[in-house]
């Protein structure tokens, strides 16, 4: 085995010092969450009661926000899909330019296009209070990013040709697109829904303004439970955050990794 | 029955973003195709070869004005997917997320052929070209003579009218290459299909077709067996693109024709200057001043059956093939025989 140099555990020591500098905020507050009285430290003895209270009361916030997340990838899957495969089989410089538009809705303040929203289809009232106004906030975000991943997959493969291939044996357009065109693009598919769902739940910007308190979504209820509850609850809050948002980060991880790894 | 194809006026012209100046990528032409009959459709890149056969294929549609016959029937405006051709594309085409038995059979599934039917075709198939211990691998674990025999299955599996192959050998190594066209070639004669395949290749093209069209620029320049195209090329452009030929200023006069400066042949044509060719192997080697040429030699290739020598010539080099055992060195003067009856006029 080669012997490593002081610079290896010198660079080792500051990842790890980094890594500690992140993690441990993240931990104190997980662990507040589970902690009797956060004030008297974890002395005090540990308790699920914070997050059963956190249940309680913000249930309703955690079921809209994975609602409007799964509601979300229908629409960006829908919209998106055939997007895609509409730049990718008639690339022209209409396409290109669509597909620089299309970051627009990242680049811009989720505020600002809350406003606009807001100012644009505001007035109408039964739009306006219900849980599908904040629905279209996250689809205009979130879409570019299901394009995209899915677009990366479809100019890496031959699209073209595999279609071509088909055809030629007597495969008509349905046939093709749904056995041939989709099945070769499920990791990009697969990557993009694992993005559009992650990004949907976690999205405040845009959200705080969009949502009545009716239609509280999980981060704005994070937010309210920060500005207006014990400490120990927002902590709980987001130890529930953490429990739903993690497995879905190391899902995409797994499924964005190439192919080749995993054989 | 086999089908006989037909093209009456097919051209095709792209919009300019294809083609660097646009216009025309095919000029329009007619062409007939036998039934049963192996034809080569063989060009530099850019000639319109694959076009044509695209047109064929039903991947592009000719301009106003062209057919394309199958038999009797006019399949002009018949997309792909009902012509019921095989194709086979240089990149294979194969779809990644089927296995190998997946791809044969898929012709098989989409026409609605019930399992048992299915199966055994595909086992026929599997079977024909040999890779039936490969049923179950996926596409990316094969290698690229075994991805050419699914492709090549898949395109029989549906017994098609006509088998297209677009330049199906090219992706792979020579050695390959050279067995692989051999069995092609004896598949296509076994089954007696209309096939068309197209090659930039002229060794390929030679020992594959029954004919062959040489194409350029977008047009036909000559239709012919391959030792028609070889020993009769219809003009310059297929002289010089189909094996190696040398080519001398000459002049007639009088019946005679000088070569280079050198001694004269009887000749019978029209007076003045005129270029001649002639193949490697239709000159004879001897001493000089035996021939009616002479010139030294500048390099040798010994190439086991024959040796290539290249010759200084008055005003060219030339190039010769010879038998003879003889190592030609460097520099030396040697004298070139030529016989009339091989002289090419172009």
């Amino acid at each position: 085995m080669k012997r490593r140099g002081v610079a290896f555990y010198a660079q080792l020591a500051f990842t790890l010092v980094v890594s500690a500098f992140l993690i441990v905020p993240v931990g104190l507050s997980m662990l507040a969450g589970i902690t009797a009285n956060y004030f008297q430290g974890v002395g005090s003895g540990l308790t699920l009661d914070w997050v059963l209270k956190v249940w309680q009361l913000y249930s309703d916030s955690i079921y809209l926000s994975m609602q409007i997340a799964l509601a979300c990838l229908a629409a960006t899957l829908v919209l998106g899909v055939p997007a895609a495969y509409g730049l990718a089989r008639r690339p022209s410089a209409f396409g290109r330019a669509i597909e620089e538009l299309m970051v627009m809705p990242v680049a811009i303040p989720g505020l600002a296009t809350a406003l606009a929203l807001i100012v644009a289809y505001g007035g109408f009232r039964g739009f306006r209070t219900s849980w599908a106004f904040i629905l279209v906030g996250h689809v205009l975000f979130t879409l570019p990013f299901m394009i995209r991943s899915v677009l990366a997959v479809m100019s890496a493969i031959d699209l073209k040709m595999l279609e071509e291939g088909a055809a030629s044996l007597g495969a008509g357009f349905a046939r093709r697109f749904f056995g041939i065109v989709l099945p070769n693009c499920r990791s990009g598919i697969l990557a993009g829904s694992l993005m559009v769902v992650t990004l949907s739940i976690g999205e405040f910007n845009m959200t705080w303004l969009l949502h009545t308190p009716l239609t509280k979504t999980l981060p704005v209820g994070l937010a309210d439970s920060y500005a207006s509850m014990r400490l120990e609850i927002g902590s709980a809050y987001t130890l529930v955050f953490f429990l739903m948002i993690v497995p879905l980060l190391i899902a995409l991880q797994l499924m964005i990794r190439p192919k080749g790894d995993i054989r | 029955m086999s089908t006989r194809i037909r093209l009456t006026a097919c051209g095709k012209t792209y919009a300019n973003r294809h083609q660097g100046a646009g216009g025309a990528a095919l000029e329009p032409l007619d062409l007939e195709i036998a039934g049963g009959e192996t034809m080569v459709f063989l060009g530099p890149s850019g000639c319109g070869k694959t076009t044509l056969l695209r047109l064929i294929a039903g991947l592009e549609s000719p301009d106003p004005g062209g057919h394309v016959l199958f038999d009797d029937e006019d399949v002009t405006f018949v997309p792909i997917e009902r012509r019921k051709v095989g194709m086979v594309f240089q990149s294979y085409a194969l779809f990644p997320n089927l296995s190998v038995e997946g791809n044969v059979g898929y012709g098989l599934k989409v026409r609605g052929d019930p399992p048992a039917e299915r199966r055994a075709r595909v086992d026929e198939m599997l079977e024909m070209m040999r890779i039936g211990d490969l049923r179950h691998r996926a596409i990316d674990q094969l290698s690229g003579g075994q991805r050419q025999r699914v492709a090549l299955a898949r395109a029989l599996a549906v017994q098609p009218r006509v088998l297209l192959l677009d330049e199906p050998l090219t992706a792979l190594d020579a050695k390959l290459r050279d067995s692989l066209r051999i069995e092609i070639n004896t598949l296509l004669r076994r089954l007696g299909i209309t096939s068309i395949y197209v090659t930039h290749d002229q060794a390929e093209a030679m020992t594959l077709g029954d004919r062959v069209v040489v194409m350029s620029k977008g047009r036909i320049e000559q239709i012919g067996r391959a030792r028609d195209i070889y020993f009769k090329p219809a003009n310059r452009f297929v002289a010089e693109f189909i094996g190696t030929m040398n080519r001398l200023p000459a002049i007639v006069a009088d019946g005679r024709l000088s070569i280079d400066g050198g001694a004269a042949l009887s000749w019978a044509g029209p007076d003045g200057p005129i270029e001649i060719l002639f193949r490697p192997e239709d000159a004879v080697l001897c001493a000089p001043g035996r021939g009616q040429l002479s010139g030294v030699v500048r390099a040798s290739f010994f190439l086991g059956d024959r040796t290539r020598v290249v010759i200084d010539g008055k005003s060219c080099e030339i190039v010769v093939e010879t038998t003879s055992r003889g190592d030609f060195a460097h520099g030396t003067t040697v004298g070139l025989r030529l016989d009339p009856a091989l002289l090419l006029a172009l």
